[in-house]
């Protein structure tokens, strides 16, 4: 049984739909990540299934329960913010215990459960202090703790480190994915982070525009995205792509690109009858191999360097192919100088053909 | 599995629009009643009996603009709304010239800010009946400056505006500069420390001076603090009441009689009720023509962007 | 260049403190604040002199012989018609009245503006809306219909009727005053506390509550100034035995009756004005803020 069953969700503010007839299916203590740029609806989502915002239509089961209409309190979820939303005049500890004490809890399982969540989060010497005395990530964790007192099955986690500063927010991730470890219990996590989904998701789903691009785990996701926009969101530096045509010739498929033909030997179709269109070809920086590697690709070619960008652990180069500046990740050790000639391979295995017209996968 | 979720669909049918949250539809009585009450409610009531012939009490026998033909040929009226002109005009630029003037002698980085700033605005901490108290006095013939400046040698000095028809209006400008300037100069000096530092920076640059500088860059960018401080000197200018009564009480004669002064004396002193409420009419009717203009530069343009 | 730096300090030079600009800038200044103290002045003068000093004649003159018994004559004997018992009722009368008003109306429009904010409904908006134009009628057009209502609940002249009155014409400036500092608390603070369980009620007396302690004391210097100094409504909806201190003052000192005692009307115009010129002086910076935002009040 899954956890949280979203059916058929509609959200719309006056004439404006924010989420069109949305389905999502999330396994008990699966950790799905929404991710997606801002506006797409991801946090509007979020704050539906915490029932904070009151849907237009369709329903939201929690635990095999219908909670469309049910008081956020009421829905076994707990939830974690951006902003931290501490309580500025209560102590940690009043923090902590807030919602358990509008639960009417008897004060002795009260203590007991923040001693406990306090344990894991390891934030038992701040509990007399105020939010105002912490540092933010001290306030994260509490924010986490307010959401572990609650026992609940969900856990709801709006952008919760995207207030931190870099160091700390990887921290904390590791953390993040930690503890989900220990405690096993679902969490929906709304990020604009590739990095933070992709390092913590059993599956992201890729939202645009109030509908799921793409529901799937993420390596699926980076290797096979379902459409153009996911191939272009996810990945950095992002994928490089071709316009051109597809044809089949004799039971082989190449790509026509501006000027260059690439056999597509060995990609594999999700549609098994491709006739002759247009098409998109999308290859990522890092799947453009050079120098001896590049003899043995499906195409290789010489091209003119023309930026090159250091970044420490490997080196960016644009190149000039295709008719236009790409992007060909090497290693770091890289001695390329601008105006030097580089042989770079394609290799179709690891390209994405995108429909010209319906940018979907084919 | 189907039953439950027939029973979740009962338990978790739409709740209707209006109970849900009730708390808060139930604390918003108190406001609800008083904009639909009070506000719609005993406006248009004055506004309705305002073409009927009440008189002690309201009554609804309509006798169409006869209230209002009566206004409009009643001399007390005119001459307050000639005041209220002259008085509104006056004060109106006086009063942003002034206001403006002080801001910007203040925002000149000058020592003891705090305490100028305090000195112009303590007065309009005070009411309006203490403000007409003190000119009255200070105006005062026989007492008054008049008079200390008559034993200082100019015999032939004559500043006597409380009982002069012709200038009482001014007598009574000079309390109300007095207590309201402090606060229009609060607002414009909000709106000075609110430009950007830098555009002084780069004026200095372009070699401009300080006066060029104010009157062609600084006072285009201050436009809504001037719009805002010109809706609130308007606002005031058409309550003017309390002043008037404590100051001159409409004196010499009726010479200083003022509209809000006019409705009150006929609704609760004349007892000729009809009358009172076309006054009110009318005086609603001004605030409408001063404030939808206003309405529509500051909300009306906003859409537009 | 490099020299010259090192030598000078950079930036502007700092300005001559007598320069013929700064001259005319500071004297400017001091004339203009003699315009604004003058008064104060010579109320304070005057109410410390006794009425053959003052038929002397110059009212600017600080006092040879300091009385103050204008001022106990004020509080306590000045005459209003047949009443000789002083300003003091009409103090007593406008602390009864000031009290309840100022406890209720920001008590009500507190919770409107958390309403507001947090809690929108169909329509809130709306009545917002109406709320802040009723705050530019004048107040002439609303003035009859109250006395109406009022005699239909049985409080007309009484006191607790003007204290509904000034709740009422408290309500748009402080309900705008409360909305806009409840909007701007996170709204993510206000979803945690929902998420914790708490309801209407729970959030605004635990988390809200405790978070805009500055805003209301920038409510309550506003009402009570504001209240205060309040005239019109006084005189319209009190009887003579409640009429509040601005009231009072006025038919003391402008009582066609008796000789004028000019030095006990100038004690008695500086008592009414004491209230309001405490709160200032006291308030400060505060203050400032309260009247900028009340400012739309008029």
């Amino acid at each position: 049984m899954s956890s949280v069953s979203i059916r058929n969700l509609d959200l719309s503010f006056g004439a404006v739909d924010v989420l069109k007839n949305l389905n999502l299916e999330i396994a008990e203590g699966e950790f799905l990540v929404l991710l997606g740029s801002s506006g797409c609806g991801k946090s509007t989502l979020l704050n539906c299934i915490a029932g904070l915002i009151d849907v237009s239509g369709g329903q939201i089961h929690i635990s095999g329960r219908n909670v469309t209409w049910e008081e956020p309190s009421d829905r076994g979820i707990g939830m974690v913010f951006q902003s931290y939303a501490l309580y500025p005049q209560m102590t940690v500890e009043g923090n902590l215990s807030f919602g358990l004490k509008n639960q009417r809890m008897p004060k002795d399982q009260i203590a007991q459960r923040v001693a406990r969540a306090a344990e894991i989060l390891q934030i038992e010497p701040l509990l007399k202090r105020k939010p105002g005395a912490l540092s933010g990530g001290q306030r994260q964790r509490v924010a986490i703790g307010r959401a572990l007192v609650r026992e609940a099955d969900v856990f709801l986690f709006d952008e919760p480190l995207s207030n931190l500063d870099a160091k700390l927010r990887t921290d904390l991730r590791v953390e993040l994915k930690a503890l989900h470890k220990q405690l096993k219990n679902t969490m929906i996590y709304v990020t604009h982070d590739q990095v933070e989904a992709m390092t913590l998701a059993d599956r992201i789903a890729i939202m645009r525009d109030g509908k799921i691009q793409q529901l799937d785990t993420p390596s699926v996701i980076y290797g096979k995205p379902r459409n153009k926009y996911v191939a272009d969101f996810i990945g950095s530096p992002s994928m490089n792509f071709f316009e051109g045509d597809l044809s089949a010739e004799a039971g082989s498929c190449v790509f026509e690109g501006p000027d260059f033909t690439l056999p597509l030997t060995s990609y594999e179709f999700e549609t098994p009858q491709i006739g002759r269109r247009k098409a998109w070809l999308g290859l990522r920086p890092e799947h453009i191999v050079t120098g001896e590697a590049a003899a043995a690709a499906d195409l290789s070619a010489d091209t003119i360097v023309d930026i090159v960008e250091p970044m420490g652990s490997d080196t960016l180069v644009w190149v000039n192919f295709g008719g236009k500046p790409i992007r060909v990740r090497t290693d770091g050790q890289s001695d390329l100088e601008p105006g030097d000639t580089l042989r770079i391979g394609l290799q179709s295995a690891r390209a994405s053909i995108f429909d010209h017209q319906s940018e979907d996968r084919l | 599995m189907t039953t439950t979720s027939q029973d979740d669909a009962r338990a978790a049918r739409r709740p209707i629009r209006l109970f849900r949250n009730p708390m808060a539809k139930i604390a918003s009585i108190p406001m609800i009643l008083t904009a639909l009450v009070v506000f719609v409610g005993g406006t248009a009531w004055t506004v309705v009996y305002s073409f009927t012939d009440s008189r002690l009490l309201p009554r609804l026998n309509f006798v169409g603009l006869d209230q209002y033909e009566r206004l409009w040929s009643t001399r007390r009226w005119l001459i307050s709304i000639e005041n209220l002109a002259i008085y509104g005009i006056c004060s109106l630029i006086l009063t942003l010239l002034i206001g403006f003037t002080l801001a910007a002698m203040l925002d000149r980085k000058i020592r003891g800010e705090a305490v100028f700033r305090s000195i112009f605005l303590y007065p309009f901490a005070l009411s309006f009946v203490v403000t007409g108290l003190a000119w009255q006095w200070i105006l005062n013939p026989d007492f008054g400056l008049q008079e200390v400046v008559r034993r200082m040698g100019w015999e032939g000095f004559t500043f006597d505006p409380l009982n002069n028809p012709d200038i009482v209006m001014f007598g009574l400008l000079i309390a109300g500069l007095w207590q309201g300037t402090g606060l229009i100069m609060c607002i414009m000096l909000a709106g000075l420390r609110g430009i950007d530092e830098d555009i002084w920076k780069a004026a200095k640059v372009d070699g401009i001076g300080t006066v060029k500088t104010y009157v062609r860059i600084i006072i285009p960018m201050m436009r809504p603090v001037f719009i805002t401080a010109l809706v609130l000197i308007a606002s005031g200018i058409i309550k003017l009441y309390d002043l008037v009564v404590a100051q001159t009480n409409g004196g010499p004669g009726i010479a200083s009689e003022v509209p809000a002064k006019y409705v009150i004396n006929y609704m609760f002193r004349a007892q000729n009720l009809g009358q009172g409420f076309a006054a009110s009419t009318m005086m609603l009717v001004s605030v409408i023509i001063i404030l939808v203009p206003w309405a529509y530069l500051e909300f009306g343009g906003k859409k537009r962007d | 260049m490099t020299d010259q730096s090192v030598i000078e300090p950079s930036g502007s030079k700092p300005s001559k403190r007598f320069s013929r600009g700064n001259i005319i800038l500071y004297g400017t200044l001091i004339v203009v604040s003699m315009y604004y103290l003058l008064p104060l002045y010579v109320m304070i003068v005057t109410s410390l002199k006794g009425m053959p000093e003052i038929r002397l004649g110059n009212v600017f003159a600080p006092p040879i012989e300091i009385t103050f018994e204008p001022w106990v004559r004020a509080w306590a004997e000045a005459c209003t018609g047949i009443n000789c018992d002083g300003l003091s009722r009409g103090f007593w009368n406008s602390v009864n009245i000031l009290i309840p008003s100022v406890v209720l109306s920001i008590a009500i429009a507190s919770v409107n503006g958390y309403a507001l904010a947090h809690w929108k409904f169909k329509g809130s908006e709306t009545f917002f809306t109406i709320l802040i134009i009723g705050a530019f009628i004048p107040y002439q057009t609303m003035l009859y219909p109250i006395v109406i209502l009022l005699r239909e609940i049985g409080l007309m002249g009484d006191l607790a009727g003007l204290v509904l009155v000034h709740t009422v014409f408290g309500m748009p400036i402080l309900t705008l005053l409360f909305r806009n500092y409840f909007t701007s608390i996170p709204e993510e603070l206000f979803k945690a506390a929902r998420v914790d369980g708490a309801g209407f009620w729970g959030i605004y007396f635990r988390i809200m509550l405790p978070m805009a302690l500055p805003i209301f004391v920038v409510a309550i210097i506003l009402q009570v100034t504001g209240i205060w100094n309040d005239f019109l409504f006084g005189v319209i909806y009190t009887k003579p035995e409640t009429y509040p201190m601005t009231v009072q003052l006025n038919n003391i000192v402008n009582s066609v009756q008796g000789v004028k005692e000019y030095n006990v009307n100038m004690a008695a115009t500086l008592l009414t004005g004491l209230v309001p010129l405490i709160i200032y002086f006291i308030s400060g910076k505060l203050f400032v803020r309260g009247i900028a935002a009340g400012a739309v009040k008029g």
